[in-house]
């Protein structure tokens, strides 16, 4: 089968990067295997387990079912580039302050998502945390905790 | 997944044209169409990437009801204050749906391009049989596990289950399709499957959705959306409701009421026999689940799938008799 790729201009964590891409290559793809940006992890990769979640314009986003093509023009932003200068974003220190995993593989999903969650206005009660963070599983069972970092972290960035 | 060819469209009008060529599909956030391309279910020659026009993602609100652009994303209309307060029933069938993720990828006109979840539609590899992905192959849902298949709808041919839950609020509202010009009532875009269950939706090569209209009314306003399902949330439908009331000046008698099913059937399902039972009336607990067993008229289960016909009809009740508690 003849390979056609095509040009596709990516703004990942402010830096820009030219690839050449088969129109089928998906944002997850191309991310860790292109640009060795595997801190976005790919679990199911069907849109069920939200381990691949970055954000696009500042949206929280399945990188599994985005087209690398799709997103040119757009900002995208992984777990690569949630710290400012070397400190922690208030979500990461409080996944650790909180012990809100073990396995640690949903992790990176889990605070992209809690980092949106937080900014939407989705994170004002335990109930309402658990709702809208329902599209990032934890096969650990660390719920408990990623709850609580994500309580701890919305009245930090709140106040 | 197969390769494609990459278009991005920069005009409604140029859109169309690409999509109308044979193999083509429009792309809009693509959470059906990647996942069934990963499946190996779509198998498109070219997509055509819809995601960068502009202008086809506003949500308007008046008296006189609602226009949301096709390209508008389910999370952005969930969330919309005008939504939320003048139809309650649609902003909360769209964030009870898929994940706050899906929701901000997935749009409204693509929300109702969403195929089946039917196992056996969704794997080609184990099951070639399936006349929805392939025209006269059989079924293999019929004497297969069928706890997720329709019992309203269904066919010799069918027994998918429409999967929604934003078009079963848009049916019982009396939603109107925009396709550009043309225009159909939301309750005729969705097909039944009978001897063609590939054809899902009455749009023709070349068409595309650019708008959803939502007619202002007191039962939209006092609406709601009712979902059952195995797990709390992220999950489709066990069987849902729909629900709008408005009362008689005397805030008890039933001047209108809107009943539509979701996890039942094989497209979002109205049910207007419910409806007319309690038309009239006034919201006695007794006539209403009496009067919401009309809701699975007709209905043929599969074994596994018996439940929803037991379900679905309290679920009718409890969501109609909820409206009348908030009264």
């Amino acid at each position: 089968m003849t390979k056609t790729t095509i040009p596709v201009h990516l703004d990942i964590n402010g830096r820009h990067h030219d690839l050449q891409l088969e129109p089928r290559v998906t944002l997850l793809d191309a991310l860790r295997d292109r640009l060795g940006l595997t801190g976005t992890k790919k679990g199911c990769d069907h849109g069920q387990c939200g381990a691949c979640t970055v954000h696009v314009d500042g949206e929280r986003v399945l990188a599994c079912l985005t087209l690398a093509a799709q997103v040119e023009g757009r900002t995208i932003t992984t777990i690569e580039g949630l710290a400012r200068e070397g400190e922690m974003h208030p979500v990461q220190a409080a996944f650790l302050e909180q012990d809100a995993f073990q396995c640690g593989y949903c992790t990176p999903g889990q605070i992209m998502s809690a980092v949106a969650c937080i900014r939407e206005g989705h994170a004002g009660s335990d109930d309402e945390i658990r709702e809208y963070m329902a599209g990032n599983l934890c096969r650990c069972g660390a719920y408990p905790h990623i709850v609580a970092a994500i309580r701890q972290a919305a009245l930090e960035v709140q106040s | 997944m197969r390769d494609f060819s990459y278009l991005r469209a920069n005009s409604l009008d140029a859109a169309r044209q690409a999509a109308a060529l044979p193999g083509a599909m429009l792309l809009a956030g693509g959470t059906t169409l990647i996942d069934l391309a990963k499946c190996g279910v779509a198998e498109p020659d070219s997509l055509v990437d819809i995601t960068h026009l502009t202008g086809l993602n506003s949500i308007d609100v008046n008296e006189r009801g609602a226009t949301i652009g096709a390209l508008a994303r389910m999370g952005h209309v969930a969330d919309h204050a005008d939504i939320k307060s003048r139809f309650p029933a649609i902003s909360e069938a769209l964030w009870q749906a898929a994940s706050a993720q899906i929701r901000n990828m997935a749009t409204i006109g693509g929300n109702l391009m969403q195929r089946t979840r039917c196992p056996y539609f969704r794997d080609p590899m184990n099951f070639p049989a399936c006349n929805k992905r392939e025209p006269g192959s059989g079924c293999s849902a019929m004497g297969g596990v069928t706890r997720g298949h329709a019992v309203l709808g269904t066919s010799d041919a069918c027994i998918a289950m429409y999967p929604g839950d934003l078009a079963v609020a848009l049916v019982a509202f009396d939603a109107i399709v925009h396709l550009g010009e043309r225009q159909i009532p939301v309750d005729d875009f969705f097909l039944l499957p009978g001897t063609t269950p590939d054809k899902e939706h009455a749009i023709e090569p070349g068409e595309m959705i650019t708008a959803i209209e939502i007619p202002g009314t007191a039962a939209a306003r006092r609406s709601t959306y009712l979902k059952i399902r195995d797990r709390q949330s992220y999950e489709f439908a066990a069987a849902s409701a729909a629900v709008g009331i408005e009362f008689e000046a005397d805030g008890r008698t039933i001047r209108d009421l809107r009943v539509a099913l979701g996890g039942v059937a094989t497209k979002p399902w109205r049910a207007r026999a419910v409806e007319d039972a309690l038309k009239g009336k006034g919201l006695e607990p007794d006539a209403v689940r009496a009067a919401s067993l009309l809701a699975i008229q007709g209905a043929v289960d599969h074994g596994a799938n018996h439940y929803k016909i037991e379900l679905a009809p309290r679920v009718v009740a409890r969501a109609i008799l909820r409206l009348g508690e908030t009264a």
